[in-house]
């Protein structure tokens, strides 16, 4: 035991001495938070859009007042013929032509839009807004019915969601904040077991082809050995998220003091940069829109409060711990039986086919997190980790967890049993090249 | 209990390749033990089953007269053939960290390491990283590590490769100052001339089994062959048929030199009788084979494998 943690010791000083911990560590929440930063200065920047001047040639009529300019566009009502205004367009990178044929009502897809350059999609929106919305109070007028009943009838929907909880209680859940959550924590598992299970690999082999193993073990037991090394390896992937989770909330709390602004404004921001170049009506569907939008911002971190979040936490932590056992203890087999990297790719292969399709697993089952594939697929031990971790925040019965725990603890006891049993004999075999007939063998040699 | 260790019937076996066959074994305490044999004879695998590296198939190793068991680690160390150390752990950190897997405390380990540095003059490297040692410094290094919790059992696997002949002498008086603090050494090599000079006793393995076994003297003894160099002036004639004359040759200027085998039961005495009537003796000495002699002799007679 004492062993054991010598070597745990060691792995984890050594691990996290060096620079490419400390570089990773720091720079990670820092690129994060730029990352975060250039989308908000993106969304900000883009509707600081230059003038547009949009010619429109209505050969229906029905339009003719329905176009309303504002600060950033202006509409012209022109009279065709339209190739000669399409030949006065060339040239002109602020012009847009929009051709409405006569026969509109009866072929809506017949509306055309000329630009020297792409259309952004934001006004091309907004255009067939326009026509469309024409379009349709027509028709319904020519129905009968009123405008005062049309306008009633725009009404916007948008469902609240809610889970049941053990009690029968229904608790207000957002799928999306469930959604985000179990993507970012199977796929945070996926990086960790990867990274982290290839950095035990890298230790062993460098051990072996070091030499120092012979010394090594004729001190500590290869096991005690494999342990010590996967469980040092472990403290630094936890420290690593620890430092990551600090850092990251430490920045992100420096950053919205630093700018006065916190991303809630932001968005607001972007809202009101939109209503400011709508015109009185639209600018009253942006309100409702904006007010949509807070509503579901608040729904959002409403219901992220409501996520299971200390649960989801623990989950963590122990999903963590149990895969990267899992597949570390793996790793570690490999990379005593071979003496290079391009001999270890032929090995490491077949072990990251699972970790593949864990990933590719989870993403179904957050779109269907209760569907059969999802419930076996977080069960094997193998997929286990990852595909649990991205049902977890939709909420999984307790006892599909403890069982699918239970079934993760056996899978590594048994990956760790058969890895220490490679890794002995692995270790100390030089020269010699290994498939996986002489892998098998090496189970059953004696002590 | 006069033996530090001793081996039992070792057997060996991995898949195809039976590397120890029978192995028996008794390493007396407080002498240099040569473990001498041809490449892939097993030497290696036998240290492995000592260092409990490995586990024998059959039999039993006993260690200062109890079965061997984990705790005699911290009695035994290995300096393996094939040097190693991690390359990039500072000096200090390293031997520190060794030494805590043997079974030493920080600070006893930091006591005796004290003394060693001094010995060595290797304190300015304390702070080093090994890659930037030179091989010759990164051996004495490990030659550090290998004895410094004072084991009872030193086991040496050619321990003077890669050192230049300063560097060697040294490592040859450190050796032999643990034996005179009672250390044992199991000392294998292929420098006959380093077995010659430091071993007590020998034991040799060739093709999974020992071929020879005893103390230097015995082993001398077995192997000489009752012949005798003389160098004489004068004419030698013929000598009784209890003596064999295997070769003459012509020396520097008139002196000449013989080699005479004692083939009956003839006494010393008598050849050298039987030499000063005839010629005038410049010198006369026994004819004591070299370890090098011995070795290939004992190997190339021994009974080819059948297994192979």
């Amino acid at each position: 035991m004492k062993n054991i943690f010598l070597v745990l010791k060691r792995e984890y000083l050594v691990r996290v001495r060096k620079k490419s911990f400390i570089v990773m560590t720091f720079l990670t929440p820092i690129l994060i938070a730029a990352f975060y930063g250039i989308i908000v200065w993106a969304a900000v920047g883009s509707f600081k859009s230059e003038h547009k001047t949009i010619q429109v040639i209505d050969e229906s009529g029905l339009f003719k007042e329905k176009f309303k300019s504002d600060k950033n566009t202006t509409f012209e009502l022109i009279s065709g013929p339209v190739a000669t205004a399409q030949k006065k367009l060339k040239g002109k990178e602020d012009k847009l032509l929009v051709h409405i044929p006569a026969d509109i009502m009866s072929r809506p897809n017949g509306l055309q839009i000329y630009a020297e350059k792409n259309i952004g999609p934001m006004l091309k929106n907004r255009i067939e807004k326009v026509v469309q919305q024409g379009l349709r109070n027509i028709k319904l007028s020519k129905a009968g019915i009123t405008q005062q009943v049309i306008e009633d009838a725009n009404q916007d929907v948008d469902a609240q969601t809610y889970s049941l909880d053990d009690e029968g209680k229904s608790q207000s859940s957002s799928t999306m904040a469930a959604y985000v959550a179990g993507y970012a924590a199977a796929f945070l598992l996926y990086i960790f077991i990867l990274v982290y299970g290839a950095g035990v690999m890298q230790g062993v082999m460098e051990e072996k082809s070091n030499r120092i193993i012979e010394v090594i073990i004729s001190s500590v037991k290869p096991f005690h050995l494999m342990l010590g090394k996967i469980l040092g390896v472990a403290a630094v992937g936890l420290t690593q998220f620890v430092l990551w989770g600090v850092l990251t909330f430490g920045v992100s709390s420096a950053t919205q003091t630093l700018f006065g602004f916190n991303r809630f404004t932001a968005t607001q921001e972007v809202i009101n940069k939109q209503a400011e170049q709508a015109d009185p009506e639209v600018k009253k569907e942006m309100e409702k829109q904006q007010n949509n939008t807070l509503q579901t911002i608040e729904n959002f971190s409403k219901s992220a409060q409501s996520l299971p979040l200390a649960k989801i936490f623990f989950c963590f932590l122990f999903y963590f711990l149990g895969g990267y056992l899992l597949y570390s203890s793996l790793y570690a087999a490999i990379g005593a039986s071979v003496e290079n990297q391009q001999e270890a790719g032929q090995f490491t292969f077949p072990i990251m086919l699972p970790i593949i399709a864990a990933i590719i697993f989870a993403q179904l089952a957050i779109n269907q997190p209760d569907g059969s594939l999802a419930f076996w697929t977080s069960m094997i031990p193998f997929t286990s980790p990852v595909v649990m971790m991205a049902r977890i925040p939709f909420g999984v019965p307790a006892w599909e967890i403890v069982l699918s725990m239970a079934l993760l603890v056996l899978g590594f006891v048994g990956t760790t049993w058969i890895a220490a049993r490679i890794y002995r004999i692995g270790i100390l075999m030089y020269g010699k090249k290994v498939n996986y007939k002489e892998l098998s063998k090496w189970l059953f040699y004696k002590g | 209990m006069s033996h530090i260790l001793e081996a039992h019937d070792i057997v060996k076996q991995y898949a195809t390749h039976r590397a120890l066959d029978g192995v028996s074994l008794n390493v007396p305490k407080g002498c240099i033990f040569g473990l001498l044999g041809p490449n892939g004879a097993g030497k290696t695998s036998l240290i492995r089953i000592i260092t409990q590296i490995t586990a024998p198939d059959e039999g039993y190793v006993l260690f200062d007269g109890q079965r061997l068991q984990p705790n005699h680690i911290q009695d035994i160390g290995y300096l393996p053939e094939e040097r190693g150390l991690y390359k990039k752990m500072k000096v200090g950190e390293q031997l520190l960290y060794l030494a805590q897997l043997k079974g030493l405390s920080e600070r006893e380990a930091m006591d005796k390491l004290k003394v060693w540095i001094k010995k060595f003059d290797i304190k300015t490297w304390w702070t080093k990283s090994i890659e930037d040692l030179s091989k010759g410094m990164q051996q004495k290094v490990q030659f550090v590590a290998t004895v410094m919790h004072e084991p009872k059992l030193i086991i040496l696997d050619e321990p003077f490769s890669g050192f230049d002949p300063i560097n060697a002498n040294l490592i040859k008086d450190e050796i032999l100052e643990l034996r005179q603090r009672g250390t044992t050494i199991i000392f294998s090599t292929h420098r006959m001339e380093s077995v010659e000079e430091l071993c007590d006793h020998i034991a040799l393995v060739n093709k999974s089994r020992i071929i020879l076994n005893g103390s230097k003297k015995e082993i001398k003894n077995q192997f000489k062959e009752n012949s005798y160099s003389v160098s004489y002036h004068g004419e030698l004639g013929n000598l009784p048929p209890d003596f064999e004359l295997i070769t003459t040759k012509d020396a520097e200027g008139s002196l000449q030199q013989a080699t005479i085998r004692i083939v009956g039961d003839a006494t010393v005495n008598q050849l050298v009788g039987n030499l000063i009537n005839q010629v005038e003796l410049v010198s006369f000495h026994e004819n004591i084979p070299s370890f090098n002699d011995i070795f290939i002799k004992a190997v190339g007679s021994d009974a080819p494998d059948e297994s192979k």
